[in-house]
């Protein structure tokens, strides 16, 4: 089985405090810590495990610039084969559709009989994969949390709402959307980086890929970010103040007021 | 100004909460009719249920739409809808499923997890979202001028409950043409009854990823002993198998309704908070912005694995 899977380079936020810059319109950039997006780690793990049982591949790609070379070597040291970087600067500014246009482009280079992106990246759209599917005309499985291959198609599993799971058969080529806690993904260490650093990981321009400059990037984007800003708070909590000792005292209070202590 | 519609979701012959939702984003779009979309197979009492609150409803009821199979539901609303439509869609397991393709499909432009809609300024409908976990909020534009589709937020817009419309109920079974499909539905696996039921529980001591490591939860455990309470979690704790599926609130997971609910080191991510239907909220972070502290009664700024440490001591003397 080749597989693609799709890989974003995100803002971390378990190392980050996201604060708005003092311009009140951004968020604050400088010495942003960057990733790879949570659910992507867990489609690239599924994908290696894929592969270790039914033989195959694993290819990562990422749309982005020279920066996102290191989240490539990381999915590698995890087990993927191959890397590709797709870049220009007609790519930047482009909304989830452009990304998918860029990605149909990389698909058409290849051989896959399965693509798979994470359920959802930083800004939370869940949008790419699906998009990239109805695009090639292939079927599509949101939330993934199993996958079992089978002769020529895949039973696989839907997470839908209060636990349940949904089960589908599904025809090859299709496109998953992987969701969390689906398998638990490998630990790499620096070593393990290191001994992919230096393959090499090929470059892809909208030339490269076929991609239609005007049909991607800022200007392509119906979707366009205008500004961040913070919510006007509603009632918010009362905040308790003081020593740590005096805090747990109010707490004491509360709580047996409230029903929270037996 | 295109014509605006809503797909109504409903299981077991119920209409989900967010057909009173949608009604109330298709107006903050533009005013005029917001006309309903039911599909199913033997759904005319959901129709009807759909026509308090819509003014006009399309039924698509054939068998093959007996399972919301998004793939077959997206053909055929491809047939149905005239293009340039908008289109909304409650932002959950299925809307994550039809939307992205059907905005490709209908060659619309598309945004998912709207939290609120601020009017329409040309072909531009103003949108707020979130990123980062609700820490901060974005205001996005869509261009419209092709069509939208457009996922709403569960619970985000104050719903529509006067159930005052008598709409008219179109059927269009017949347009629905071919629908056949590449994604077979099988069949719904319930998730195994645990060892503990939280949902049960009048006291909740609810750890998510700020306990850090599988080692911290035993603080939580300590803590809750003390309280006479059941420790649940977030979904990440679950992902890390720290502990097991039948603890972790949220719409993946249980809904909860305790007499207290403690979340320590949980950011309040609206998939968490969906699993929280009442009960007083205490909430601990280390940061003062989480948006937990939006929701909770009461809040308090600490570490929790100095503060839960430091309070099971004092309860229990
Ligand atoms: C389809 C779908 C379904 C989902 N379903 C669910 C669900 O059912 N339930 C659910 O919970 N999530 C669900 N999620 C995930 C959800 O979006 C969030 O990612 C998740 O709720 C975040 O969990 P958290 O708050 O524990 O972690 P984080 O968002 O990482 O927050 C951790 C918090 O801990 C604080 N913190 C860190 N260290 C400390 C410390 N030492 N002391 C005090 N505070 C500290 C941080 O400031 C932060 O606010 C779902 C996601 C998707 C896409
Ligand atoms: N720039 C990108 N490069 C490669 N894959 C991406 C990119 N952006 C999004 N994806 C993929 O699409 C998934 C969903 O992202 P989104 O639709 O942006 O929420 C991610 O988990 C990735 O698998």
């Amino acid at each position: 089985m080749e597989i693609l899977v799709c890989v974003k380079r995100v803002p971390d936020t378990a190392e980050n405090e996201i604060e708005m810059n003092s311009a009140g319109n951004d968020i604050e950039r400088d010495d942003l810590v960057y990733s790879v997006n949570e659910w992507d780690n867990y489609a690239v793990e599924e994908a290696i495990q894929i592969v270790d049982k039914v033989g195959g591949s694993v290819t990562v790609v990422t749309v982005g610039d020279e920066d996102s070379d290191e989240i490539l070597r990381r999915e590698m040291a995890m087990g993927a084969e191959k890397g590709l970087l797709a870049t220009d600067d007609a790519f930047s500014g482009s909304d989830c559709k452009g990304i998918a246009t860029i990605l149909k482009g990389v698909v058409a280079k290849g051989q896959y009989d399965l693509i798979m992106t994470g359920a959802q990246a930083d800004e939370g759209y869940g949008a790419v994969g699906g998009m990239l599917a109805a695009m090639m005309d292939v079927p599509y499985a949101s939330l993934v949390n199993k996958v079992d291959v089978q002769d020529g198609k895949l039973v696989i599993g839907r997470e839908i709402q209060g636990g349940s799971q949904e089960m589908n058969e599904i025809t090859l080529p299709c496109v998953l959307s992987i969701q969390t806690g689906i398998n638990e993904p490998r630990y790499v260490g620096i070593r393990g980086i290191r001994k992919v650093s230096s393959v090499e990981i090929p470059e892809l321009s909208a030339s490269d890929l076929g991609v239609d400059a005007g049909s991607v990037g800022e200007a392509a984007a119906k979707v366009k970010k205008v500004d961040y800003f913070v919510p006007e708070k509603g009632e918010g909590a009362e905040m308790l103040e003081g020593s740590t000792d005096e805090i747990i005292e109010k707490l004491i209070e509360i709580l047996k007021a409230n029903g929270g202590l037996k | 100004m295109a014509q605006i519609y809503a797909y109504i979701e409903h299981h077991d012959g119920v209409l989900d909460d967010t057909a009173m939702e949608l009604v109330v984003a298709g107006k903050k779009i533009a005013a005029g009719p917001v006309t309903a979309i039911v599909t199913g197979s033997g759904i005319d009492a959901v129709a009807s249920e759909a026509a308090k609150i819509y003014p006009e409803v399309i039924k698509i009821d054939t068998p093959a739409l007996a399972y919301p199979n998004a793939e077959v539901i997206r053909k055929a609303l491809v047939n149905i809808l005239p293009s340039g439509a908008i289109v909304l869609l409650p932002h959950g397991p299925f809307g994550m499923d039809l939307g992205p393709g059907l905005s490709i499909k209908m060659d619309s432009s598309f945004a998912s997890d709207i939290v609120d809609i601020e009017g329409t300024d040309g072909n531009l409908v103003k949108l707020i979202r979130q990123e980062f976990g609700g820490v901060v909020s974005v205001h996005v534009t869509s261009d419209i001028s092709s069509g939208a589709v457009l996922c709403v937020r569960p619970g985000a817009m104050a719903p529509d409950e006067s159930k005052s419309a008598s709409g008219k109920i179109t059927d269009k079974s017949g347009d629905a043409g071919d629908l056949s499909a590449n994604r077979k539905f099988l069949e719904i696996v319930e998730p195994e009854a645990g060892d503990v039921d939280i949902t049960k529980a009048d006291v909740l001591v609810s750890i998510g990823r700020g306990i850090e490591d599988q080692e911290n939860i035993g603080i939580a455990q300590e803590l809750a002993d003390a309280m006479g309470a059941v420790v649940s979690c977030s979904r990440p704790i679950v992902d890390a198998k720290w502990l097991e599926p039948a603890r972790q609130v949220g719409t993946s997971g249980n809904t909860v309704k305790p007499k207290v609910y403690m979340a320590c080191g949980i950011s309040g991510s609206f998939q968490h908070l969906g699993g929280i239907k009442g009960g007083f909220i205490i909430a601990i972070n280390k940061n003062p912005n989480a948006p937990i502290f939006q929701v909770a009664n009461v809040g308090i700024v600490a570490d929790i694995l100095e503060f839960m440490p430091a309070l099971t001591e004092k309860l229990q003397g």
